[in-house]
């Protein structure tokens, strides 16, 4: 870079001088003056000369070397000895600076990717060893101190800490991790000091995973970016060809027009004639949109989807895991009115919840978890403090057991029906617990799947784009449809199996406008077919499940539906910051060429369209990698 | 059979699509990609006559742009 710099330099200083000589009119013949030139033209262009030849020697022709080697030594031959020297001159500047832009944004992307882990403090019999990542196996101790990075998946066996995982979801709120959790490379681990039992070795972890996904991302080529480098290749055969038109016709028909003159219109020409902006500002554009979404978590794997994500037509979701927690929690507690009268409302909620707790406290049904959880959230219930007995499984039904001397009762409706009882329903959808205390219908516990936080922002920000939404699930018609109603999806299909799913996503398809896109949103786990049928495939809480990365055509770190707004968001600004660049260099590039056919443009403008168009397109391209 | 290659100085977006293109035509190379800002190439290669195949490839690089070096990682 230095000698390059220098060399220019004294190019600058030397042509300066000639120009400054030939216009004192110091120069006593034109000989003299044309090696004045020649000296700067030979120090800064030798290499291009050099390179041209040697290009053509290996049977290459449309290169950027020659077509600036035979631009500047045809301004020789005409005469123009000082453009001659600046169109070398500034095109190799322009080159400096264009390989300086794109020595810089491949740093940034570098930057990006500095997830890699560089080693791992390896637990031997003789101490902890610094060895790289790779070297550690499966089922090694590693040490992870505060401050450095998680360098292989495994599950933590002594110490507690806090993580960062924002390079893996962007999730900026750092995770607890003590004894027993699992814990993911690519993490930094922030406070403290915690020993690591592997669980995959260094190829198979997260990190490595991820780095070779986003980094191979830019092989499934976007069809901008297909058809810009088949037009590449047919632009610069057509402007040179055009370029030796230009040379020889106008000369032939028009009267005295001037050889020279034309010669140097079709100079501009091939100066214009390199594809270079054109083939670089798109690939650049994408890989800087890849890498404004893996910055928050969501990993493309490949331009074409980013493109498509852009043209989402019908957004097809999957209900649980993916617009609910999958999580199932008490939503409401409604005690009979017979039950506990005379107590007030709170202590009779408990005391039914807790009556509900104990009599499925043999249980690990998830429903029988979740009654045990919200009993303990809300007055710290323990199985020890009961008195339970004769708890039977009542199979199909529910349970019988005596709580503290009272017999209950706690099941479906069957249950009820079954010994008779009188019950009443509640309007919401869920799964349904009714208990009964001594013979007497006590009240019932509704449990329900929770929408996830951020669930219905994502669907109306979907909404606001004109998207339809569509749930599918395998779900009971009411839970699907409360589901829908809080959200404000367009449509609902439940109680589907999963053929069913993979009908509907075909029938949509047919459904669909031509140019319009499907995605399909699931959690990855079993819906690998639909993921594959639709035109985008994503899966959700994508972290550590191999499944789901493997499926999908892109992946969401962290649970958030909410993250495929600024995944769309991402994917518009790249197209568009694609479309600007190929809009400004052809723009510039046609606007210089019909100058230069009419006489108007001179060989300066020809250059700045060739690298200054480049450099331009390749400033606007690192604007994607911006979020937000 | 995946390769995958550093393309050293690699200093120009359209002769890394053309390397792309003229190693892609080599008969045992079912794909390549090459990316410009990591300057990586990755292939997809028949392992049957592989040593071939890269003599092949070398050559291709080489012709496109001189200045290239491939180091394998």
């Amino acid at each position: 870079m230095r000698k390059r710099l220098i060399r220019l330099g004294a190019g600058a200083v030397l042509f300066a001088a000639a120009a400054a000589a030939t216009y004192m009119r110091a120069f006593e013949s034109q000989i003299l003056e044309a090696a004045a030139f020649l000296i700067p033209y030979i120090i800064v262009g030798y290499k291009v000369i050099f390179k041209a030849v040697r290009n053509i020697l290996n049977g290459k022709i449309f290169d950027e070397n020659f077509l600036m080697a035979v631009a500047s030594m045809g301004a020789f031959v005409v005469g123009d000895y000082p453009e001659a020297v600046a169109v070398m001159l500034f095109y190799q500047v322009g080159e400096l600076f264009e390989d300086y832009a794109v020595g810089k944004s491949r740093k940034s992307i570098a930057q990006l990717m500095n997830i890699r882990p560089d080693y791992a403090n390896l637990k031997t019999e003789k101490g902890v060893e610094k060895v790289s990542p790779e070297q550690v196996k499966v089922g090694d101790i590693i040490v992870i101190r505060p401050g450095e990075k998680v360098p292989l998946d495994g599950i933590v066996v002594s110490g507690h800490s806090t993580v960062d995982t924002a390079a893996l979801t962007g999730e900026s709120l750092p995770r607890d991790v003590s004894e027993g959790n699992e814990i993911l490379s690519g993490c930094i681990n922030l406070s403290g000091l915690i020993e690591v039992r592997t669980e995959k070795e260094f190829g198979q972890s997260t990190v490595s995973r991820i780095l070779e996904l986003v980094e191979n991302a830019t092989s499934q080529k976007a069809k901008t970016e297909n058809f810009i480098t088949r037009f590449a290749a047919v632009y610069t055969p057509a402007v040179v060809g055009a370029a030796v038109i230009l040379a020889v016709i106008p000369p032939l028909v028009i009267e005295d027009a001037a050889f020279s003159d034309w010669a140097y219109r079709a100079l501009n020409f091939l100066v214009v004639s390199c594809p270079c902006a054109l083939v670089i500002s798109v690939p650049l554009g994408f890989f800087g949109g890849l890498g404004a979404a893996s910055k928050i978590g969501v990993l493309v794997k490949g331009s074409n989807y980013l493109e498509a994500a852009a043209h989402a037509e019908y957004v097809v979701m999957d209900k649980t895991g993916t617009l609910t927690k999958g999580v199932f929690e008490v939503e409401k507690v409604q005690p009979a009115d017979a039950f506990k009268a005379g107590e007030d409302a709170e202590t009779r909620k408990k005391e039914l919840l807790r009556l509900a707790a104990a009599a499925e406290s043999n249980s690990s049904h998830p429903i029988s978890l979740s009654l045990r959880k919200a009993a303990e959230e809300s007055f710290g219930f323990r199985t020890e403090d009961v008195q339970i007995k004769e708890l039977t499984e009542l199979a199909g039904h529910g349970v019988s057991a005596v709580i503290d001397g009272h017999k209950v009762l706690a099941g479906n409706h069957k249950l009820m029906d079954k010994e008779g009882l009188a019950f009443e329903s509640p309007d919401e959808a869920g799964t349904v617990v009714y208990i009964a205390v001594d013979g007497v219908y006590a009240g019932y516990i509704l449990i329900a799947d929770q929408i996830k936080d951020d669930a219905i922002e994502a669907v109306s920000g979907l909404k606001g784009r004109g998207i339809i939404t569509v749930m599918l699930t395998g779900d009971s018609r009411a839970a699907a449809e409360s589901v829908g109603k809080k959200l404000g999806l367009d449509r609902v299909y439940s109680q589907l199996l999963p053929e069913d799913k993979v009908n509907r996503v075909c029938e949509l398809l047919e459904e669909k406008s031509e140019k319009g896109k499907l995605m399909f949103v699931g959690d990855g786990i079993n819906d690998a077919p639909v993921l594959a049928r639709a035109d985008v495939g994503v899966a959700m809480g994508g972290l550590g499940s191999d499944a789901a990365i493997e499926a999908a055509d892109i992946v969401i770190m962290d649970d958030r539906p909410s993250k495929l707004l600024d995944l769309m968001k991402i994917s518009k600004k790249t197209l568009a910051i694609v479309k600007q660049n190929i809009v400004f260099a052809l723009g510039i590039k046609l606007l210089v060429l019909v100058l230069s056919a009419v006489g108007l443009a001179s060989m300066w403008a020809a250059v700045f369209a060739d690298v200054g168009v480049s450099i331009i397109a390749i400033i606007n391209s690192m604007r994607a990698l911006k979020v937000k | 059979m995946k390769k995958t290659y550093l393309l050293e100085d690699l200093c120009c977006a359209n002769c890394a699509a053309a390397i792309e293109r003229g190693v892609a035509k080599i008969e045992g190379v079912n794909s390549a990609s090459v990316n410009f800002l990591t300057t990586k190439m990755i292939l997809d290669v028949e392992e049957e006559g592989f040593d071939e195949t890269f003599k092949k490839i070398k050559k291709v690089v080489k012709k496109t742009e001189p200045d290239v070096t491939l180091k394998e990682i």
